[in-house]
């Protein structure tokens, strides 16, 4: 900024015009409100998140008359109780599959060298960009009852079991699904976590598996807490997977909405079951919140 | 504190014949040390030399393919780190950041079964003997590098290991810090009586640290010895290189009795040593064994003179240093006392030293590699 008037000059054989600064308006530039970068994004939010949710939150209250009757009704109608209930155990065994399922094959990824983490990452990737669909079904060959696991199982002498239209198999579907939600967090975690730390646990005379256990996994734990909640966040929310995999003892509480809403077009009991989902939700995180809060900035690696 | 009675709590370590292979590179190659209890033993080179491997068989974090490791007398080849009960001391610290400096000191007692009143006093112990007995409540992240690295030294030392093992702890810190943790570090190790290891490619912390150095090459050995015995009798090109400043003289040889004379760009220089059959001698001066006199100077009895030009002048305060271009094109480096006539860049020079200065050697490749 070189617009300093100097009083002595103005007037003077200066060949700048004096005063120019103060004529000329400041030319308006973007960088100054680099906030207004965000504009897009926040119209898309308000037009595709918040106004549907505003209506649904309306509409739970307000059909078909204004009281609370559809909350009434949702909490004195036990299979409204049971499937929601269902739900939350549901995701809770797709989270906890996930992680038994991505905590090894994360760690893998970051002790293999670079050509066989590219494998692994494909390896990861290259189904998450098949549709979900597509996968649902394919489970469904797998696990129907004259799928292929069951005609492997009764090949080699063991009776058949039921897979298909189960939770079990639903929560394989769902897990299968949502694994690299688990796997790519958990991976950008444990691969800022220096090595040395359990070689200088075990120079103390900490056993192998002590090492792991207090400075390895502590310090892997904030990439399990993020994988764990975006994994039971979208379980929560499925609708295909349950729908294509499980039979009427797997509903979830999105099915139950959609029947609500498109079957019977009651948009104030469909949005009441939404907005228990989401406060139910919203109270689980609120718990859980404590327990991933870290003590300690993780060490940076130099 | 009597010194024998501290000595005995260090251990003595014996490596032999110790290979480390990776594939076709061989990272260690048939090396033997012998370090005394309580001593200070400084392994020095270049990076890639086998000082860090050395470090890591010793450690157990490494297995060697061939040869033979004891502590205290007892070969630990095959033992797990986690039962050597060894200190180590890492270049990049390696606290655990989930733990407060009190909890990271804790650990290995924790580890050991120390009951909690002891575990105390044994941590708060070892706090104050690197001066951060105030920070036991904080985290690693809060604390400085140096603040940092005395805490791993606490952690390192608090079980009363017989042998601790330091590998570049120094390396990442500034060097006004470097300069104070090393007089502390020298401290604690007069203090506990512990036999140290010490790795690190800083010469000049070797020499200010260490009873002994080895000095590391392409995974040998090249020369175990006090400082001054490196610096004053190096056994080798790359030791003489390798340790304080230097120049070196090749030039047309031939020996006569017991001495040995080079020709340099028609000059002849003398030096009263001589070598094996075979090898090509190099002459080694230490800059402070040499002087400049004005060009053509009357030259005194048993004196080494080079014609030459002064490149560069250096005024460091306590003296000056000079480089000088010789007529063969070589560089040599002079460091002249207050007293001595000033020179300037392009003075026409002679280089004087004393037959008795020139260290001779035997010419080798590897000594040229570069130094990091």
């Amino acid at each position: 900024m070189n617009q300093t008037i100097d009083t002595t000059t103005a007037g003077g054989s200066d060949p700048r015009p004096a005063g120019r600064a103060a004529s000329e308006p400041r030319r308006w530039r973007l960088a100054d409100y680099p906030s207004l970068l965000t504009v897009p994004a926040i119209l898309l939010l308000i037009a595709a998140m918040a106004y549907p949710l505003l209506t649904i939150v309306l509409r739970s209250f307000s059909e078909p008359e204004w009281s609370l009757q559809n909350y009434v009704w949702f909490f004195s109608t036990p299979v409204n109780l049971t499937v929601l209930a269902r739900t939350f155990s549901i995701s809770a065994w797709v989270t906890i599959v996930c992680v038994i399922a991505a905590y090894p094959y994360a760690y893998l990824m970051t002790t293999v060298g670079p050509r066989m983490r590219l494998v692994l990452i494909m390896c990861v990737l290259v189904p998450f960009w098949v549709s979900g669909v597509v996968r649902t079904l394919a489970w469904v060959i797998l696990l129907q009852d004259s799928g292929v696991i069951n005609s492997t199982l009764k090949a080699i002498g063991f009776s058949s079991i039921r897979l298909i239209r189960t939770q079990t198999g639903v929560v394989i579907g769902m897990a299968q699904v949502l694994l690299p939600f688990m796997i790519l967090p958990l991976y950008s975690v444990m691969r800022g976590i220096d090595l040395r730390l359990v070689q200088a646990a075990r120079s103390l005379g900490a056993r192998p598996a002590l090492a792991f256990l207090q400075v390895y996994l502590p310090l892997s734990l904030p990439g399990v807490f993020a994988g764990a909640i975006i994994v039971f966040i979208l379980s929560l929310g499925f609708y295909i997977t349950p729908a294509l995999l499980g039979g009427p003892r797997s509903t979830m509480l999105s099915t139950l909405v959609q029947s609500q809403v498109l079957s019977l077009l009651n948009w104030g009991r469909g949005g009441t079951m939404g907005v228990v989902l989401l406060v139910s939700t919203f109270v689980l995180l609120a718990v859980a919140a404590p327990l991933m809060r870290q003590r300690h900035k993780q060490a940076s690696r130099s | 504190m009597s010194t024998s009675k501290t000595r005995e709590r260090g251990a003595a370590i014996d490596i032999r014949d110790a290979t480390k292979r990776y594939g076709k590179f061989t990272a260690l190659d048939n090396v033997s040390l012998h370090i005394e209890p309580g001593e200070f033993m400084t392994l020095l080179g270049p990076s890639g030399s086998g000082k860090t491997t050395t470090l890591n068989v010793v450690a157990g974090f490494t297995d060697l393919t061939a040869g033979d490791l004891s502590v205290g007398g007892e070969s630990i080849v095959g033992v797990p780190a986690h039962k050597r009960n060894i200190g180590v001391v890492f270049q990049h610290y390696a606290l655990f950041p989930h733990m407060t400096v009190g909890k990271n000191v804790a650990y290995p007692l924790t580890l050991r079964g120390v009951e909690k009143g002891e575990r105390e006093r044994r941590v708060k112990a070892a706090l104050d003997m690197v001066k951060m007995a105030d920070f036991a409540h904080r985290y690693p992240s809060e604390l400085s590098g140096g603040q940092q690295q005395r805490v791993a030294l606490a952690r390192a030392i608090v079980f009363d290991p017989p042998l601790l093992l330091m590998d570049e702890p120094l390396g990442a810190l500034d060097k006004k810090l470097r300069e104070w943790l090393q007089l502390e570090i020298k401290r604690i190790h007069r203090e506990l009586g512990t036999t140290f290891v010490y790795v690190t490619h800083d010469q000049e912390e070797a020499l200010v640290l260490s009873d002994r150095i080895a000095v590391f090459n392409q995974g040998r050995i090249e020369q175990i010895g006090t400082g001054r015995q490196l610096y004053d009798e190096p056994a080798t090109l790359f030791v003489g290189k390798f340790i304080g400043e230097s120049t070196t003289l090749r030039g047309k040889a031939e020996t006569s009795g017991d001495e040995t004379g080079l020709t340099i760009a028609g000059q002849k220089i003398v030096a009263k040593e001589k070598l094996a059959g075979g090898e090509t001698p190099v002459i080694l001066l230490r800059p402070e064994k040499l002087s400049l006199a004005a060009a053509k100077a009357p030259i005194t009895n048993g004196q080494n003179s080079l014609a030459g030009q002064v490149s560069e002048a250096i005024y460091l305060g306590s003296g000056s240093k000079y480089q000088v271009v010789l007529r063969d094109g070589s560089i040599a480096v002079v460091r002249s006392s207050l007293e001595a006539k000033p020179f300037t860049i392009g003075d026409e020079v002679d280089l004087r030293w004393s037959v008795e200065d020139s260290k001779l050697l035997a010419d080798d490749d590897r000594a040229d590699m570069t130094l990091t």
